[in-house]
């Protein structure tokens, strides 16, 4: 048990390290862009005294490393800055924001990793039928094509001409749980439709890659049904791929829903990042980037984690 | 009356295969491989199946449970079991027949067992799940037979996962698992191939206790004629998928009929001429060496050892002797934490890259596993030729030469050969080119570890008569790695017997084979099967005579 959790600790103590590297390497970026922040935001127009009082409001006259400094020193005591375009805190405008992008991905989740797994389950299962190519083919199509299409012919199909879901997804507050859930199908389903592939073929390919093995064999020789020996035998020993799959999808989901939020008006971390990135406020692109990056790492650093916890030669050494 | 004494006589047999035929499919065509076989076994009986890789003793054996591996099928002939034509049942038939009445026991118990589940739990999921037993009764039963087996701690050892346990522990729990539902049938296929002798003993007087006191007939597939000769009531000897011979154990091994018979029994019989120890300086000298993995516990402790010039030293011992490691750490691959080693008088730098290309070519390494030890890309042309440039700059016509000469001292027609792959070539011929691989760099000493072992009993004795005559040509000294002792017979000069590490008895090949042993030599010695039906009881019953008058026995290290 010590084992693993020294090996839980060093991969944390990895991930920070990680984030620490990608902190740099957001801030430098930023860095990087060409112009003039203090021009582009207060306009060519602006005098000389005006552009030099907002830089050093924005203390963008202090050198880069004393504000790189400044700016992990407050991420450290939970302050990511201020707006630039509104001057709220970043803290309270990412709030909300974050929880909605969390629930569409939750949803979106809860709808695609036992669609994928059940499917590739089966897929394996009736491995070469004609179920098997139909599902390859429709998943392998619906990857095939960019999120924002897939979106506009969700939205044509069930929200225009069948009408049972709105095009827009603009949820608050106010909604009760199963209203948000509602507005929020359409842009879970594209995302669905998105990752769903992904996951099915690699439960597929890591079952099907098992079924040589001779244990699989001898399940099959004690007279066991298929589909016990697929869940029972198989299954448990190809988790470790099906995890890290299922795993980086979920960072998609997180990380990867600018396009789908921008489509359906959702307001979520990828409309916020949209719009930061249009009013060149920087401190809330850096605080957003931050955030999908600690998002990534720690979702891979559980599927790391999870993978080797289903090895029972880990969980139980001799 | 005279019908109903008839019918007395000849009791319905448990299983009748009749005109057998299984096909396997290659390149999108179907074959024969196995050509229309008869098998009839009763209640109780135990028949061998014997026969070389290829005979198609295996896929006869799964045939008897209606079953045909993936790439093969069932085409031709009646499997009757217990009046039930198994080819024509259903699935659902053959399913609730499996596990049930007939049951498995497959060669690699660490590979049949699923890792990811405990031992008790894979042997009660036959009989739950065919509701023969409800889990409580599966467990206590699965402790009766694992008590029966021998196994240590029958109590616990059940709620270990495969991995916690070891080979011989984990073949008698397979063993056990396949009595779970009782049934009519056992099919042992090789169960103890990947066994150490020492271990395998204890095995084989386990298995055939358990199949005596539940008179379960089973069919038990081997090469090894030693091994079925203590186990089967009758055997039958199978080539290319044919019926060569059937008879009681005593017909086949005191008085076998046919040709290919004889010589299966033979193949043992190869020895070495005894030759006087050389005076001069050994070739390589081993002196103190001691080594581990990573700084874990010594693998390797105080070792010293000589091999002379054109000497064959056999290394024994058994998985996790340190044989292998040795041979790392002689050709540098794990540089010893203590000791040196001389060759020629001269210190051999400890690791790998500090060794000149001179120094590494007079060393070279043949490997277990031909299969993969070449590069399935080459053509043999390359293969061979590689290290002639490599070691020795022959390039052109001048390396195109000596790949011929090397071809011709292999015994392969260079004209047909040199331009084949790998694939397109037998185990054996595999096995030669890689010695004609190690001997294209002129090398003093080379190192084989279990060359014979991946081969066919006929194949491997060719092998070894072949590095025999090569060594009396080119004076070339070997280090044989093996756990086969038939082979240390055959080839060896001197041996040195391993165990955990340490080297317990070394000497002539006479001084070893001579009693007084060691203890663990003795062990070793009296656990190699060997071809005489009622050895194993005889065996058995003078270890247990010895251990009850008091004396030590030496037990395995796989208890």
């Amino acid at each position: 048990m010590t084992q693993i959790l020294t090996m839980v600790a060093q991969r944390l103590a990895l991930g920070l390290l990680t984030l620490f590297v990608v902190s740099l390497i957001i801030f430098l970026g930023v860095e990087l862009l060409p112009g003039d922040l203090t021009q582009a935001i207060l306009g060519q127009a602006a005098t000389e005294e005006t552009v030099a009082a907002f830089r050093k409001e924005l203390k963008l006259d202090l050198p880069p490393h004393e504000r790189y400094i400044a700016w992990l020193g407050g991420i450290l005591q939970g302050d990511l800055g201020h707006s630039l375009a509104n001057k709220r805190a970043i803290t309270e405008l990412m709030g909300v924001r974050l929880w909605n992008t969390l629930f569409l991905a939750f949803i979106s989740a809860v709808i695609s990793i036992p669609l994928a797994l059940g499917l590739g389950i089966l897929a394996a299962l009736y491995r070469n039928t004609l179920y098997d190519r139909m599902v390859n083919i429709f998943t392998l199509s619906s990857i095939s094509f960019p999120e924002f299409f897939v979106a506009y012919i969700l939205i044509l199909v069930l929200a225009v001409q069948l009408g049972w879901f709105p095009s827009i997804s603009n949820i608050g507050e106010e909604l009760g749980f199963w209203e948000r859930v509602y507005r929020s199908i359409l842009p879970a389903l594209t995302l669905t439709l998105v990752v769903v592939a992904h996951m099915m073929r690699m439960t597929r390919a890591a079952i099907i890659n098992l079924m040589a093995s001779p244990y699989i064999e001898m399940a099959n020789l004690k007279g066991l049904p298929r589909a016990r020996v697929i869940v029972k035998h198989a299954l448990p020993n190809a988790l470790a791929p099906i995890i890290n799959v299922v795993v980086i999808n979920l960072a998609y989901l997180v990380v990867g829903v600018v396009i789908v939020e921008v489509v359906f008006v959702y307001p979520g971390l990828g409309q916020l990042l949209i719009d930061a990135v249009r009013t060149r406020d920087i401190p809330v692109v850096q605080a957003t980037g931050l955030f999908f990056a600690a998002a990534y790492i720690l979702l891979n650093l559980t599927a790391d984690v999870l993978s080797i916890l289903t090895n029972p030669r880990l969980l139980h050494p001799r | 009356m005279n019908d109903d004494a008839a019918i007395t006589d000849t009791p319905e047999p448990l299983l009748k295969m009749t005109g057998l035929r299984i096909e396997g499919q290659a390149d999108e065509q179907w074959n024969e491989i196995v050509h229309g076989v008869d098998v009839v076994l009763h209640r109780g009986e135990v028949l061998g199946l014997i026969g070389e890789s290829g005979a198609g003793k295996s896929t006869i054996g799964l045939a008897a449970m209606g079953y045909a591996r993936p790439g093969c099928r069932l085409s031709g002939g009646d499997i009757v079991f217990d009046g039930v034509e198994l080819r024509s049942a259903s699935e659902n038939y053959k399913r609730d027949l499996r596990g049930v009445r007939i049951a498995y026991v497959a060669q690699s118990a660490a590979a049949a067992f699923n890792p990811a589940h405990r031992l008790i739990d894979q042997f009660a999921e036959a009989p739950v799940h065919h509701g023969v037993k409800s889990r409580a009764e599966a467990e206590a039963d699965a402790k009766d037979l694992y008590r029966q087996l021998q196994l240590p701690y029958p109590e616990q050892i059940g709620y270990r996962y495969p991995h916690q346990v070891s080979g011989g522990q984990l073949q008698r729990a397979m063993t056990a698992m396949a009595m779970s539902c009782r049934p009519d049938l056992i099919i042992f296929d090789e169960p103890t191939t990947a066994l150490d002798v020492t271990t395998q003993i204890e095995v084989l007087a386990a298995v055939k206790d358990v199949v005596k006191q539940f008179n379960t007939a089973a069919i038990y597939i081997t090469h090894d004629l030693a091994v079925v000769a203590q186990m089967a009531d009758r055997i039958m000897v199978l080539r290319y998928g044919n019926l060569v011979e059937e008879g009681t154990a005593d017909q086949i091994i005191n008085h076998p009929k046919e040709d290919y018979t004889q010589r299966l029994l033979a193949v043992r019989t190869y020895r070495k001429p005894d030759a006087d120890p050389p005076s001069e300086e050994p070739l390589l000298r081993i002196e103190d060496v001691s080594a581990s993995y990573s700084g874990s516990a010594r693998v390797l402790e105080n070792i010293d050892l000589e091999i002379g010039r054109q000497r064959t030293v056999a290394v024994v011992g058994e998985s996790g002797s340190g044989k292998s490691t040795l041979a790392r750490v002689i050709t540098g691959l794990l540089p010893p934490e203590d000791g040196r080693i001389l060759f020629e008088g001269e210190a051999l730098p400890p690791a790998l890259p500090q060794r000149t290309r001179e120094k590494l070519r007079r060393l070279q390494m043949i490997y277990q596993m031909p299969d993969t030890a070449l590069n399935p890309r080459q053509r043999l042309r390359d293969i061979i030729g590689r290290p002639l440039t490599f070691y020795l700059g022959l390039t052109g016509r001048k390396r195109e030469d000596r790949v011929r000469e090397l071809l011709e001292m292999i015994e392969l027609e260079p004209d047909d050969f040199i331009d084949r792959y790998p694939t397109e070539l037998s185990g054996g011929q595999k096995q030669r080119v890689c010695i004609a691989r190690a001997l294209a760099a002129q090398p003093d000493l080379i190192i084989c570890d279990e060359v014979t072992s991946a081969l066919d009993q006929l194949v491997a004795e060719e092998i070894l008569k072949l590095l025999q005559r090569l060594q009396d040509e080119l004076h070339v000294s070997y280090m044989f790695i093996t756990h086969d002792l038939a082979t240390v017979r055959a080839i060896s000069d001197e041996i040195v017997v391993m165990l955990q590490g340490r080297i317990v008895e070394q000497g002539t090949k006479n001084d070893v084979l001579t009693p007084p042993h060691h203890d663990y030599t003795d062990l070793l010695l009296s656990s190699v099967p060997e071809m005489e039906i009622g050895w194993l009881d005889r065996t058995l019953a003078e270890r247990e005579g010895r251990r009850s008058r008091g004396e030590k026995v030496l037990e395995s290290a796989d208890q």
